[in-house]
């Protein structure tokens, strides 16, 4: 490997084979994208920017979901025990009963797991996840100045903010912030005397969620917008790193499926305040017959999982794609089968729109229109499968790195195996008569969707991280942290399918008056320490994050990985433009390592004396 | 600010030939125009997502009301005219896209006055269909007392007979027509009528509501349209003062605004088409 001192300098190369786009003609006296503050900070329009602005955001609404999540496991794990210790933070919320204990009040529980879904499932894991990579990484590394519109990418994240507000000020109204499931199923949603959540929590959650939708469209139409039509000289589709491949199939599914739930929020609207009946019919409630007739609560399921199924995969497909980069990065190996993996991608994504019932087995729909999405879904194995082979191919023979970055995308194709397989379980109709609705689904889901994204999403930040701030994460921290969370996600999780192979069902606040699940109250009891203990390792991360940014070690070369991809080539501290000078041209595809004696030859490297086959 | 927002400027010398290699625009259109394709497309599903939940009531529902028996009444006080409105509507708006496109033909020689005075006209047309649209509502509403959770128009399943006051038996109807429950001083007054065909023939009835989903769906999906065609109406009016004021003529893109909000007006009038099928024509 000792041939890599051959490689031409990237200045050299920058400055005699880029090409001058005279982006930097414009503003010799200063750049009106950072002139202070508020440009710079706040309303900037340079998509570094943005990205870290989305992930913060993205991590303070992953500190609050998780949060929830443990307060409802307490519940979960020690129904007997007094939460009186918590009052002072959730107030009335608490109810104190004759004997002195405080018990979770129902309204609030159901109130934390719809709250937890929606956070995590679209704040999180969709804002947070795809929302800071796709902004950080596709100008980078397709080698633009920024993406195609930046104002509309600044609005994108604005919106997010505006949304993130109004479900913010949804946890602090009298009646407590909606508690309907985070798929809010009409008649629970539609009619605000159904439950305490269901009044001006409700209405601030579609209010919320609507602006969020905005925010998807403004910032995807964008991300497809720039991958086609500002990608650098030479980057051609097939040479674009999967990482850019994955965020771009990523919007184009967010395009097409968060309109469909857009239709089903405006008519589910229609419904609460102007009297319509689209989802409501013969409803006897609170000792009166409502006079709604006609409507179909199965019609709003349809409608909210043709957004609801797609949307997993907008959650992992970009967890994918930064996995991908990683494995390949850090073992010094081509990533393997690299067209099956564009394909696999691209599959996925189609198929996704074919399989949304497969939610509604139990609903009361159609047995036989089951036998469709059975065999779609069960198909979406296919693709999936390939690309797990060829992760673990790649794995196969590399020199491998086992830094905090590695191991997390490790972890995340060990997630996405044991959560997928799952996953074929659920897909047969006939199977999920038994396990519909149960803890089996929520271990399959948080395992598949939850665990792993969220581990593709610490890949890509301790991967990327030097190039965000110019400094290195801690490693020990980060080796502490990946360990402490993959444990600790197995330990929570996997006892998780016993319970719903057993029948526990999800969404109940306590089991006292069950017999059956009485014998799963220790299991439930280790599933609550366990989730305590991983819920406080991640403040190790957040410690090593915030403390990093300011006294993390220094970045010293632009290239501290020794990656292929085009945003190891800007300044360590890439300004507005990201490079000073020209803009790169490329000449091969990112994933030339080890290849002819050279550990790696960069994009940007023209083709070298002698080279074995070009991509 | 304007010229900011394009960030990568013209490459005038690529020099790799195929235009998906980078350093060009595939799809040999702007950035800002593929945004406003990928916008109606979005957009596009999110009517699709209406249309068929529109389709799964009324395929829910027994019975739908006809619609060559709800739109018949004409401005002035005419009835029996079927259609004919929605028709004079419908022509309204194609023909103002047909200015559109004039509008964006003048746009690309370059001529100042002719964009402003097609774009006027189309204007013109959308405001047309706008007030035709406002007519419509105002007439179902106050007159025929069609509102978001009733709706009095029905259809008979069997051939039958109207039973007057007095008893006496008035005008036959065939099965399958249309009728209004009348309102008579603030109340609904339906009419009795005997069956005359089929198997509940000679039983007396009461005209009774047609389903409720009619009228909701009616008023949510064209009020969505006719938003779209409202703020389709200020795009186009902001636009054609920035076409007066003169500053494409600056622009190195020139009048391709006005391309763009020609796009979004041909979508609104194609939504239209889907529209006028599903509430007036089946």
């Amino acid at each position: 490997m000792e041939n890599n001192s051959l490689l031409i300098d990237d200045e050299k190369l920058l400055k005699e084979n880029g090409y001058d786009d005279h982006f930097h003609d414009h503003h010799h006296d200063e750049d009106p994208y950072q002139s202070n503050f508020f440009s710079k900070y706040v309303f900037s329009m340079d998509h570094k920017m943005i990205a870290k602005q989305f992930l913060i955001t993205g991590m303070f609404w992953a500190v609050i979901g998780a949060a929830m999540s443990v307060i409802f496991r307490l519940q979960l794990g020690f129904p007997e025990d007094s939460m009186t210790w918590i009052k002072p933070l959730l107030g009335k919320w608490i109810v104190i009963d004759s004997a002195g204990v405080g018990h979770l009040a129902t309204e609030f529980y159901y109130a934390l797991v719809t709250m937890h879904g929606t956070i995590i499932v679209f704040f999180v894991l969709t804002a947070g996840l795809s929302g800071t990579f796709s902004n950080l990484l596709i100008p980078l590394q397709i080698g633009a100045r920024d993406m195609a519109s930046p104002l509309l990418n600044m609005l994108s994240y604005w919106f997010f903010f505006l949304a993130s507000v109004i479900m913010f000020l949804s946890l602090f109204v009298s009646t407590g912030p909606f508690a309907g499931g985070w798929v809010a199923y009409p008649p629970l949603s539609a009619l605000p005397q159904a439950s305490s959540g269901s009044g001006m929590g409700m209405t601030l959650w579609l209010i919320s969620l609507t602006f969020f939708v905005v925010s998807v469209l403004l910032g995807g139409i964008n991300y497809i917008t720039t991958v086609l039509n500002l990608r650098t000289k030479g980057m051609s589709m097939w040479r674009l790193p999967l990482t850019i491949w994955s965020f771009f199939i990523t919007a184009i599914i967010g395009l097409l499926s968060f309109p469909v739930l857009v239709s089903g929020f405006l008519l589910l609207m229609a419904d609460r305040s102007l009297g319509t009946s689209f989802y409501l019919s013969e409803i006897f409630i609170n000792g009166h017959a409502l006079d709604n007739v006609g409507g179909s609560p199965i019609l709003y399921q349809h409608l909210f999982w043709f957004l609801g199924h797609p949307e997993v995969y907008i959650i992992i497909l970009p967890a994918m794609g930064i996995a991908s980069e990683v494995l390949s990065t850090h073992s010094r190996k081509p990533i393997f089968g690299y067209k099956a993996m564009v394909i696999s991608i691209a599959s996925i994504a189609f198929l996704s729109f074919l399989v949304w019932a497969h939610h509604m087995f139990m609903s009361g729909m159609n047995p036989f229109i089951s036998n469709f999405f059975v065999i779609f879904t069960l198909i979406i194995a296919v693709p999936s499968a390939v690309k797990v082979f060829n992760w673990i191919s790649t794995l196969y023979g590399g020199s491998i790195r086992l830094n905090t970055a590695m191991l997390f995308a490790i972890g995340f194709v060990s997630m996405f195996i044991s959560g997928g397989l799952t996953g074929i379980y659920l897909g047969n109709s006939a199977l999920d008569i038994q396990m519909h609705d149960t803890y089996f689904v929520v271990a399959h889901f948080h395992i598949v969707m939850g665990v792993a994204a969220f581990f593709g999403m610490f890949a890509g930040i301790y991967h990327w991280f030097p190039k965000m701030y110019g400094r290195f994460m801690n490693e020990t921290l980060g080796k502490l942290h990946f360990w402490g969370t993959m444990i600790g996600a197995y330990l929570i999780f996997w006892p998780m399918h016993y319970l719903g192979l057993a029948g526990v069902p999800r969404r109940y606040y306590s089991f006292d008056v069950f017999d059956t699940f009485s014998q799963f109250s220790d299991l439930n009891k280790f599933i609550t320490v366990a989730a305590i203990i991983t819920f406080f390792l991640q403040i190790v991360f957040i410690a090593n994050f915030f403390h990093s940014i300011f006294f993390g070690k220094k970045v010293k070369e632009k290239n501290p990985w020794k990656s292929n991809t085009l945003e190891w080539t800007t300044p360590i501290h890439a300004g507005h433009g990201n490079w000073p000078g020209n803009i790169p041209t490329v000449h091969r595809w990112p994933y030339d390592y080890s290849k002819d004696g050279f550990d790696f030859i960069p994009q940007i490297q023209p083709p070298l004396a002698g080279e074995t086959e070009n991509h | 600010m304007t010229e900011h927002t394009t960030v990568v400027e013209e490459h005038p010398e690529v020099d790799y030939g195929q235009a998906w290699q980078g350093g060009d625009k595939p799809l040999k259109a702007s950035y800002g125009k593929l945004m406003m394709w990928y916008f109606l497309l979005s957009d596009a599903f999110t009517f699709s997502g209406f249309l068929i939940a529109y389709s799964a009531l009324r395929f829910n529902s027994s019975t739908w009301p006809e619609a060559d028996f709800v739109f018949s009444t004409f401005p002035g006080g005419f009835h029996h005219m079927p259609l004919i409105f929605v028709t004079v509507m419908t022509f309204i708006l194609i023909l103002s896209s047909v200015t559109m496109v004039r509008a964006v033909q003048e746009g690309q020689r370059e001529n100042q006055k002719g964009v402003a005075f097609w774009m006027g006209l189309t204007i013109l047309g959308g405001l047309s269909f706008l007030g035709c649209q406002a007519w419509e509502w105002t007439n179902l509403i106050t007159k025929e007392h069609v509102s978001l959770y009733t709706n009095p128009f029905g259809k008979y399943e069997a051939d039958g007979v109207y039973i007057n006051e007095d008893g006496s038996e008035g005008e036959t109807f065939r099965a399958g027509s249309g009728y209004l429950v009348h309102k008579h001083d603030g109340h609904w007054a339906p009419k009795k009528y005997k069956v005359t065909s089929g198997p509940e023939a000679g039983t007396i009835k009461t005209q009774v509501f047609g389903p409720r989903a009619f009228g909701a769906l009616f008023f949510v999906i064209t009020g969505f349209h006719g938003f779209h065609v409202f703020s389709g109406v200020l795009f186009l009016l902001i636009i054609m003062l920035n076409v007066i004021s003169g500053i494409y003529k600056k622009r190195k893109n020139g009048y391709e605004m006005v391309e763009k909000i020609g796009l979004y007006w041909h979508f609104v009038d194609l939504v239209w088409v889907y529209v006028f099928l599903v509430f007036y024509l089946l």
